[in-house]
């Protein structure tokens, strides 16, 4: 990085001079408001679905069934694991280096152990006879399915965030000076969780 | 029209030429970089947005060369297609156009010209260019994002590019790909293949232009400089703003639409899908509905239309503006009829549906909110009329498409009020009234906004000037050619001929347009064959054309005060501030007849107004600050 910024606007590119000086008018850092954004978009994302499926289910022939018992438990874990990405941004605030190793880890594993609920899940509607497609499928099983399923495609994107993070936590990047990165991703993973959180309540009520 | 060459010479506002001269040479060379950073994978907003528009100028020829040969069938059916035959090989049978390709070109048409041009090309071409130039920004909030929105957007065109060439033709049931037309590959050809390159191609575009919409946000709400407070940014800026903040709200519905198509047509599920019979055979399908994809995909695709028109009517504000050398004519209405237009555009996706058995009240109600559209449009369209009365005009090519875009908006948008009448809408929905409809007000409108953005901002781009006999040329071939392609479509319309035909010929009652529409069609080659004087014209001048000044439209927004040929970082030195909105043409008592916005007004007190005169110890400070701590946010 450079700190000498006036003088070199001549050079043809360099990346850190733009982000130096660049003069924010609001305080907000932009990154974080580009996350801001795409928590945006992807509520209207899941937004579309959730209206589909208001409007499906208003005209008739929809096929009532129990949600799968392990959503209960994969909705406590999805909220554990946004406890300890918490922990993890408050452990990099205090440059507590080791606690915020192990906050991110366990992060990172309970959101795998996660995902692999969620697929149970669906094994266990398959048990009960509701499928994806085919011809015994009715749209209020596929919605099932596909909100799960979109969900965990955000989740994807979310543990491409975490893997990032984790390369900077172990190569030093991340600290109390240093927490944009690990904001950012605290801030989506929270907002995976509470997405999750809505469509496991919206689905019990408009089952 | 030579006062638009006025020279640097004669600009007082000497400071708008940019600081730091003498650090010329220091240390070049080591940080020279590579042609494929620099050219292609850039990650400046300033190449990027050459990237869009070449891009949007070429896929602009193909979508125009498809109409071409669609209005070669419209217009004369009886024609003989072989010699086609070495362009279009299979798609010509028994020296005829084959009908499953017509449907193909006219889906392939609308998809390219409503996406890939006046989308992608438009916006991506002139937020990218203008946000950071325009609201004194080194670049945008992410040029990594940024550089990524192009190339998906590059991958997206290379595939939907590649639908076209395939055995079974690319996707053909309607830039609306309507279910369960495009969900059953039984149903025709181009549902096959070609509707999944279409679904793939779209889903990558879709997340090409939310990386540019979030940059765009991002950038007008954290990076403007000092002094640029919201009401003193150009409307270019407030256009392409709401934009990008429509694009964010509807394109994910189009995505979420278009999975569970894809879904639908590949995994067995039953969205959109019931109670259908193929060759009497039943389908598996059962339980979906065809009008939810239509609730969803009009949910994006009315926003969608002002998201390629909003761009252009901030072009053209800003162009009208500064060539009729008077302040725009009510800058705050025009914020606040674009932010009402942004909001209803959301509330009446409904109107494209009148008659798919909505409840009769439903429709009222959406008939009613859609009328209200007008309102805001009207004052649009009177605040461009009341800035160019008694102004001091000069007619530049972007000045005239811009008059042109007004005349357009206010042509079309009148139909518009037309079909927004649920009754009416029974009688001339999916007609050539509705086809007439839309590609004045969107079609043309939005093209000649980006006509007007090329002409205009061509020497900022370039560092030259584009030639301007061949400009007016261009105009009025093109002014002329649109309303006599589009303006006959309505009474094709109105006697209810439907959109989308192959061919009217094969009943001689429906024989009787048969003249209107080769006259359409000759029009149509014509306005076609114009655009390749811009073509050339373009291509011409980015090598060849007249060198620019720093200003030559004696403009006021802050592009004008960056070099000629911006590097990257766009300005020498320290960005400059703002001390006033881009609107002061012809102040009274001032010597020259604009001011641009980087003038302080401590320079300019035989022009100032009492409250003006106020600001100015405010600005001092500003500027004290500035120069204290040129890196500080404000
Ligand atoms: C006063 C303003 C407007 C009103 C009341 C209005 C109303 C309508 C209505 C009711 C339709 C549906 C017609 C049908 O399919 O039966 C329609 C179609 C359309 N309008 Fe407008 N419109 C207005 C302005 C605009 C503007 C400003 C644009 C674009 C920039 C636009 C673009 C379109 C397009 C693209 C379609 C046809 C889509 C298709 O079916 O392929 N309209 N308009
Ligand atoms: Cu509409």
């Amino acid at each position: 990085m450079k700190s000498d910024t006036t003088a070199n606007y001549q050079q043809p590119y360099d990346g850190a001079l733009v982000t130096e000086e660049a003069a924010p008018v609001l305080s907000m850092h932009p990154k974080k408001f580009l996350m801001w954004l795409i928590i945006v978009s992807s509520i209207m994302v899941f937004a579309a679905f959730t209206s589909a499926y208001l409007v499906r289910r208003g005209e008739g022939n929809w096929l009532t069934f129990e949600l799968p018992p392990i959503f209960y438990i994969s909705s406590v874990v999805i909220v554990l694991s946004s406890v300890t990405m918490h922990w993890a941004y408050y452990s990099a605030s205090k440059d507590n280096l080791l606690s915020l190793k192990i906050a991110i880890l366990l992060t990172a594993v309970l959101g795998l152990l996660f995902t692999y609920m969620q697929v149970q899940g669906w094994q266990q509607l398959v048990d009960v006879g509701v499928y994806f497609g085919g011809k015994d499928s009715n749209p209020a099983g596929s919605f099932v399915y596909v909100l799960t399923a979109v969900h965990i495609g955000h989740l994807a994107l979310a543990f491409g965030l975490l893997v990032i993070i984790l390369y900077r936590v172990f190569t030093y990047q991340v600290h109390a000076k240093n927490l944009a990165a690990i904001e950012i991703c605290t801030t989506f993973w929270h907002f995976l969780g509470a997405m999750w959180l809505y469509l496991f309540v919206f689905l019990l009520v408009n089952h | 029209m030579a006062t638009q060459d006025v020279h640097a010479a004669t600009l007082d506002h000497a400071h708008a030429a940019g600081h730091g001269h003498d650090h010329h040479d220091d240390h070049d060379e080591h940080h020279e970089q590579s042609f494929i950073r620099k050219y292609v994978f850039s990650e400046d907003h300033k190449i990027i947005a050459k990237q869009f528009l070449i891009t949007g100028l070429l896929w602009a020829l193909l979508g125009g060369a498809l109409s071409m040969l669609f209005r070669l069938q419209l217009g004369f059916p009886n024609m003989d297609w072989t010699w086609l035959k070495p362009v279009l090989g299979n798609w010509i049978v028994d020296n005829k156009l084959d009908p499953n390709f017509y449907l193909a070109m006219v889906t392939m048409h609308g998809t390219i010209m409503v996406f890939f041009v006046l989308t992608a090309g438009l916006s991506g071409t002139f937020s990218n260019f203008l946000i950071p130039l325009q609201v004194g920004a080194r670049d945008m909030a992410s040029g990594f994002l940024n550089m990524l929105s192009y190339w998906f957007f590059f991958i997206s065109s290379a595939l939907m590019l590649i639908s076209l060439f395939i055995e079974t033709g690319p996707a053909s049931g309607g830039w609306v790909i309507y279910p369960p037309l495009s969900a059953l590959p039984q149903a025709m050809p181009g549902s096959g293949m070609g509707m999944t390159l279409w679904l793939t191609s779209m889903a990558i575009f879709i997340a090409s232009s939310l990386l540019g919409s979030i940059n765009y946000i991002s950038t007008v709400i954290n990076l403007r400089t000092r002094g640029m407070t919201f009401t003193r940014m150009p409307l270019t800026i407030w256009a392409f703003f709401l934009t990008a903040v429509i694009g964010i709200l509807s394109f994910p519905v189009l995505f979420s639409a278009a999975l569970l198509l894809i879904f639908d047509r590949s995994f067995g599920t039953s969205f959109y899908l019931s109670e259908i019979y193929i060759n009497g055979q039943p389908l598996d399908n059962m339980g979906g509905s065809p009008i939810l994809f239509q609730h969803l995909f009009w949910f994006l695709g009315h926003p969608e239309v002002y998201i390629v028109l909003l761009p252009a009517l901030g072009i053209t504000s800003e162009v009208i503006a500064t060539m009729s050398r008077k302040p725009i004519f009510g800058y705050r209405a025009m914020i606040g009829s674009m932010i009402v237009i942004a909001f209803l555009s959301f509330i009446v996706w409904a109107h494209h549906m009148f008659v798919t058995g909505m409840n009769p009240f439903l429709g009222t109600i959406f008939m009613f909110l859609t009328l209200i559209i007008a309102v805001p449009s009207a004052v649009k369209a009177f605040n461009y009329i009341t800035t160019l009365w008694r102004g001091n005009i000069i007619f530049t090519p972007a000045m005239l498409f811009s008059i042109g875009l007004v005349s357009l908006f206010i042509s079309g948008g009148l139909t518009g009020i037309a079909l927004g009448n649920s009754a009416i809408d029974i009688q001339l929905h999916d007609t050539y009234f509705v086809v007439a409809h839309f590609h004045l007000v969107m079609g043309s409108a939005s093209f000649f906004g980006m006509m007007a953005g090329v002409y205009h901002w061509f020497p900022k781009m370039f560092g030259r000037m584009m030639n301007e006999k061949l400009g007016y040329i261009h105009f009025w071939m093109t002014f002329a050619g649109v309303y006599l392609v589009f303006f006959p479509m309505h009474y094709i319309g109105i006697s209810g001929f439907p959109r989308r035909y192959y061919s009217f010929t094969s009943y001689d009652t429906f024989n009787m347009y048969q003249d209107l529409n080769s006259f359409i069609s000759v029009a149509a080659i014509i306005t076609f064959s114009s655009q390749l004087i811009f073509g050339f014209n373009f291509f011409y001048s980015i090598f060849r054309g007249r060198r620019a000044t720093q200003n030559p439209w004696l403009s006021n927004s802050l592009e004008w005060t960056a070099p000629i040929n911006a590097g990257h970082g766009n300005w020498v030195g320290a960005i400059p501030n703002v001390y006033r909105w881009p609107y002061d043409y012809s102040k009274p008592g001032h010597a020259l007849d604009y001011i641009p916005q980087n003038v302080p007004h401590w320079e300019t007190v035989e022009s100032n107004l009492d409250h003006e005169n106020d600001l100015i110890a405010f600005e001092r400070e500003m500027e004290a600050e500035a120069l204290a701590d040129p890196q500080s946010a404000h």
